[in-house]
């Protein structure tokens, strides 16, 4: 979710920002939100892990985006689309020393507009985990040194073993809106970390969450937050989708609070995404998956669901109706869940089997906005205002 | 000397397949490369200046194990992208 904050509901077009596997697409509603347009593909044939539009100017597309041989890259477009430009300095760590290994992006994955205070500047989250940010809409970028060269970086993010088949990643940038210089990230594998001077030192920020699969199940650091969320109306308000469940922090009290356990023992609380209410910090969507055995990260039995909560995870609905009733076994990553801001809420989400979901109800009911797209990784709702 | 640019990177080229670069070692033609076709080195070589783990490079059809590899005026530079995956 990237918006400016406000509690006005919005009005007018919301457009969901795709990534999959073989390009983006934008799929835009019309003001009503009840008819839906497929546009695309852009960037056919990349990997497009992330595609964002910039609210501080709603024309602004940034765009992750690799192919399987090429290295990674930055694409950007000032007017929504319809005409593209490669970043000059796409991300890239600094280089090694004589001697030294130096690391290396893999892919781009996660991007988030700066500070509504800060209108050019954007960040950047890659796998392997690095951060960067970029001061003149996405053009040139620079690594965060005060992450890439922590001292503690390495024994943070752990090692080759360590984070998601495809690669660690660094996601989930958080920027408070009361003030530029105080970030979040999440890392798959490293945990939650917090800087308060715009990433010039960082602290592990996991007390109370677990991480089952260490030795030690609740460790400083080396957890695996697989989507962190902070509301943008209560910002000391965050939520966090973990390897390990359902989470709720208040930052004023520093510690995570397990909020998955009142979900169904049947379904868990194990999942990738999770999505914000704009307006009530209190409610929020998940999409449980399966996370038994080894672990299928399918819909749990076949049958997918959202659930939400509206008092802040003391209870859970499950909410299905529209969706396939049965033998439906796509699984939705982190990025591709998304919340509108318009009153009632829409919900939308894609899946690794190419279809778009959207719930214009706040989730009561779900129709197929789209189907028979690549497998997907990423869905923004993004207000268009017109 | 010659460029052969495969088809995954001609978008950077205007979609030609044959470009010119020079330099004495396969990192300098790479860089004079970029200054013609900005964007492109990144594609092939990393931050780390190697070449990235699906990209073969020949010169005059011998493999280049590194960018160091000395070049020649007349020498003609083949970059090949694996086709593999789906």
């Amino acid at each position: 979710m990237s918006r400016i904050a406000t509690a006005t509901p919005a009005r007018g077009s919301v457009a969901l920002l795709v990534g999959t596997r073989k390009g983006a697409f934008i799929v835009k509603s019309d003001p009503q939100r009840r008819r839906w347009r497929l546009a695309g593909p852009h960037f056919f044939g990349h990997i497009v892990h992330h595609m964002v539009l910039d609210p501080r100017d709603r024309r602004t597309l940034l765009v992750a985006a690799r192919t399987g041989h090429l290295g990674p890259s930055v694409f950007r477009s000032t007017d929504f689309g319809r005409s593209w430009r490669e970043a000059k300095r796409p991300p890239a760590f600094a280089k090694a020393q004589e001697g030294a290994k130096g690391r290396e992006v893999d892919h781009v994955f996660w991007l988030t507009p700066d500070h509504i205070s800060e209108p050019r500047a954007w960040y950047a989250g890659t796998s392997p985990q690095g951060l960067f940010r970029s001061a003149d809409g996405g053009d040139t970028w620079d690594p965060v040194a005060g992450f890439n060269q922590h001292p503690m970086r390495e024994q943070w993010t752990g090692g080759e073993k360590d984070g998601t088949p495809d690669g660690p990643k660094l996601h989930s940038i958080l920027v408070d809106p009361r003030d530029p210089a105080h970030l979040y990230i999440g890392m798959s594998s490293g945990g939650v970390f917090e800087s308060r001077d715009r990433g010039a030192s960082w602290q592990p920020l996991n007390t109370g969450c677990r991480a089952d699969f260490l030795p030690d199940p609740f460790p400083e650091y080396g957890h695996d937050p697989h989507c962190v969320r902070l509301h943008p109306l209560a910002p000391d308000r965050i939520y966090q989708q973990n390897h390990c469940g359902i989470y709720r922090m208040e930052r004023t009290e520093g510690r995570w609070v397990r909020i998955g356990e009142t979900m169904p023992k049947s379904v868990g609380d194990i999942g990738f995404p999770l999505a914000l209410h704009p307006r009530d910090p209190d409610t929020l969507w998940v999409i449980p998956m399966d996370g038994t055995s080894v672990w299928p990260r399918t819909s749990p039995g076949g049958k997918p669901a959202v659930y939400a909560t509206g008092n802040a995870g003391r209870s859970w609905r499950r909410l299905d109706r529209g969706l396939p009733r049965a033998q439906a076994w796509w699984t939705v990553k982190r990025q591709a869940l998304s919340a509108d801001a318009h009153q009632p809420v829409g919900v939308y989400f894609g899946t690794t089997g190419g279809e778009i979901w959207g719930s214009t109800d706040e989730g009561k009911r779900f129709a197929c906005l789209g189907r028979n797209l690549p497998h997907i990784y990423s869905v923004e709702a993004a207000e268009l205002g017109r | 000397m010659n460029v052969l640019i495969p088809s995954n990177l001609a978008d950077y080229t205007g979609q030609r397949h044959r470009v010119a670069a020079s330099g004495a070692t396969l990192a300098e033609a790479l860089e004079d490369l970029d200054r013609r076709h900005p964007g492109i080195r990144f594609r092939i070589c990393s931050e780390q200046d190697r070449i990235r783990r699906h990209i073969k490079i020949f010169i005059n059809g011998g493999q280049a194990d590194g960018l160091e590899a000395p070049v020649a005026a007349d020498d003609e530079i083949m970059i090949v992208c694996a086709l593999s995956g789906g």
